[in-house]
């Protein structure tokens, strides 16, 4: 199917030179990403590239059950163009980015707003979708509100116990880290990638590091792509265990919340042995891995893992034993597999609603090229299903490191990275928001 | 003189132990899970600091947002002042208290409901139609659970209602009330009072707005509401107004911490219901309550 697409083909982690994207005027484009959308492709990315005056619209998708990337861009353009979101609402988030940041109108964009603009100190969101009629109350949380997470604003519209539609508007807070990235690589670029968000510093390092390795056209060495896989799911174990215990919590079920809160911080302690850092900073750079794992702690990350393992299995049962809380998690927010491949939904997200979709398995780059876990994927769409994915990723994760620990690659931890060659894609060196492109973690 | 003695020291002992419930069930709370907790006292700390603090009244606010917390708080502890405790009788008792007791607690209820729509939040809105429509089921059951006092004593003043043993319907009207004092409460798996997600919130988001001391008003009333309830509880379940009183009290004490210690292990291992879940365990407490007063009606007859 995807061999007689138009667009250029590319592998994940890999680079083409940016001239043999293929170039269309901007309404052709369109089409042409439309028709590939309709056959079965997912949006991965869409966004503008300043080319002289004009600016040059690229989308990257994705063909999932081919393993393949397609890359394909407009001709430099300028005013407006004919809105992709029309025909599929997964473009609209990049729709958007692309009026924000180039003055591009996507003409006939449903919803059109900022998304990260500011008016002052808040987000410069305009007007809130508002629903009609004399039932419905609009209830505004925030920015100021009872979570310790960012600042955000909430608008519900309820009608009675029912939540008709909400709308959040985030950034109050910025550290500038979009801005502070351009005309990089710099010596800050790996430490801000690092610090985008912080429970997930090891997937944005080692993305950052992948982008880096497929521009100068190399590849980490085994060993420390064996040793990014392991700290990747350690991560993944330490953020699924918070996030069971936050469904706890939310539903006010005490065992699950208290258990799970503790064990997080043991999978952490887990990343620190690794490297010394909780959170696994500094562990990855360009070209390989800055620690290694010497058999002697691997045994020990082994035996202190088996405990873990055991004991955030049994806070899961809980979950699942109490009956109050399978009548908090089933049946609700359902999100149908249809309406998630509209939106174009990855992740655990994704597969709790039944689509088969894992960028360690369809577009397997780095070590899960040679070690993959079963794809984890359970049908409901709704948090029960949400949870399962979760419960049942930290069962497939955990023996997916119990085998891979056993079982090192020999050789070093850092290769010679040759500089990126300028003219390469997806790197752009005006703005940073390109380098998510090569990589997707 | 002698009764003004009794009402100052009864005052003090319910404005005083109050506050200590919340603290035990955050104790057995975080004895579940694990964890060391906030100190028992950590209400009367909280207290004590919202006391210094300054309030801030929102600009549509009218003045009856500062003084109804207070109304409330009055109206609770007028309550308490009509529940007798043992064999030391009420502080206040006449023919027909029961009646004044349910009104004092319906009328700090609607005062607490009126002082969170004062800001004009339509979040608040929210939380205040949830707790006046679980009340409605609530004060169903609350009602069956004293008429089948009232059945069971043939008398509608409490000091008579709550002497006697209760008999066969004992289990059941405990099991009603808990249901009750839960929901009167806010307690799991009525209202999670440590969540602070917004918009599933009941009694917090009501008082979301309160600042400085009418908060600390309120929270010491909520306190006292609890207590209120335990002692109701443990009386109608419990004979004791033939006792001694030093053991009676001994025997209220032990109830009291035995009916909070069980509200903390319900909170710790029980999810919060969903919304619409609540009205059928609710009807279930007025059910139970009812089945109480059948078998006092009915139960003596041969």
């Amino acid at each position: 199917m995807s061999a007689s697409t138009p667009f250029a083909l590319l592998a994940n982690a890999t680079s083409m030179p940016w001239a043999e994207v293929p170039a269309w005027p901007v309404a052709g484009f369109i089409d042409a990403t439309a028709a590939e959308l309709s056959r079965g492709a997912r949006l991965c990315a869409m966004f503008g590239v300043p080319a002289g005056a004009g600016v040059q619209l690229v989308a990257v998708l994705a063909f999932d059950t081919d393993s393949i990337l397609a890359v394909g861009s407009s001709t430099p353009c300028s005013g407006t163009f004919p809105s992709l979101t029309a025909r599929h609402a997964q473009a609209h988030l990049f729709e958007r980015e692309i009026w924000e940041q180039h003055g591009l109108t996507p003409d006939g964009h449903p919803w059109l707003k900022p998304v990260r603009r500011t008016a002052g100190n808040a987000p410069a969101n305009g007007e809130f979708f508002r629903v009609a009629g004399g039932e419905i109350h609009e209830v505004a949380v925030g920015p100021v509100h009872a979570g310790i997470i960012e600042p955000g604003h909430f608008r519900f519209q309820c009608a009675g116990e029912e939540v008709l539609h909400l709308e959040i508007a985030l950034g109050y807070q910025h550290r500038g880290i979009e801005e502070a990235l351009s005309g990089g690589p710099h010596r800050a670029t790996l430490i801000q990638m690092e610090t985008i968000a912080g429970d997930t510093t090891l997937a944005h390092a080692t993305a950052h590091a992948t982008l880096m390795e497929a521009l100068a056209a190399s590849e980490a060495p085994l060993r420390a792509q064996w040793l990014r896989a392991i700290a990747l799911e350690l991560e993944r174990l330490a953020n699924h265990t918070g996030d069971l215990g936050a469904l706890a919590n939310d539903v006010a079920f005490l065992p699950t919340a208290s258990a799970c809160g503790k064990l997080r911080g043991d999978f952490l302690n887990l990343t620190s042995l690794l490297c010394g850092n909780r959170f696994g900073r500094g562990l990855v750079q360009p070209g390989g891995c800055r620690h290694d794992l010497e058999p002697a702690r691997a045994a020990e990350m082994l035996d202190r893992l088996a405990p873990v393992l055991a004991d955030t299995a049994q806070a899961i049962g809980w979950l699942w034993d109490s009956a109050s809380v399978r009548a908090r998690f089933e049946n609700v927010g359902t999100v149908s597999a249809a309406q998630a491949s509209e939106i174009g939904l990855v992740g655990p997200a994704a597969r709790a609603c039944g689509l088969v979709r894992d960028v360690r398995y369809d577009h397997a780059s780095g070590w899960h090229r040679f070690a993959q876990a079963p794809v984890t994927v359970w049908p409901g769409g709704d948090v029960f299903a949400r949870a399962r994915v979760r419960s049942l990723e930290i069962q497939r994760c955990g023996e997916f490191l119990g085998e891979q620990l056993k079982a090192p690659p020999a050789g070093g931890l850092r290769g010679e990275l040759a500089p990126a060659a300028p003219t390469r894609w997806p790197w752009r060196s005006s703005r940073a928001g390109g380098a998510k492109c090569a990589t997707w973690p | 003189m002698n009764s003004i003695l009794d009402l100052i020291l009864r005052l003090d002992c319910w404005l005083l132990l109050a506050p200590l419930l919340p603290g035990i069930i955050n104790k057995v709370k975080a004895w579940v899970a694990g964890r060391r907790g906030p100190p028992v006292l950590q209400l009367y700390y909280d207290l004590a600091r919202l006391w210094k603090k300054g309030v801030v009244m929102s600009t549509l606010a009218s003045p009856a947002f500062v003084v109804l917390p207070a109304v409330t708080w009055v109206a609770v502890l007028g309550a308490a002042m009509l529940l007798p405790l043992g064999p030391l009788g009420a502080g206040l008792s006449f023919r027909g208290d029961a009646l004044l007791l349910l009104y004092l607690l319906a009328l700090g209820r609607f005062c607490t409901a009126w002082a969170a729509m004062e800001t004009g939040s339509a979040f608040e809105g929210m939380g205040t139609v949830r707790e006046v429509s679980y009340a409605v089921l609530a004060e169903a059951a609350m009602i069956a659970a004293v008429l089948s006092l009232s059945v069971q004593s043939g008398s509608i003043s409490l000091a008579a209602m709550l002497a006697p043993a209760m008999g066969a319907s004992a289990a059941l009207l405990a099991a009603g009330l808990f249901i009750v004092l839960l929901a009167e409460n806010c307690r799991v798996p009525f209202d999670d009072p440590a969540t602070h997600l917004e918009l599933t919130m009941i009694h917090e988001v009501m008082v979301l707005d309160h600042s400085g001391p009418p908060l600390a008003v309120i929270l010491h009333g909520a306190a006292m509401k609890l207590l209120l309830f335990t002692v109701l509880l443990v009386q109608a379940v419990l004979p004791m107004a033939h006792l001694k009183p030093l053991l009676a009290a001994a025997v209220l004490a032990g109830g009291v911490l035995a009916v909070t210690v069980a509200v903390g292990l319900v909170e710790s291992l029980l999810a919060r219901f969903a919304f619409r879940r609540v009205p059928l365990l609710l009807t279930t407490a007025f059910l139970l309550c009812l089945f109480a007063l059948l078998v006092a009606w009915k139960g003596g007859l041969p």
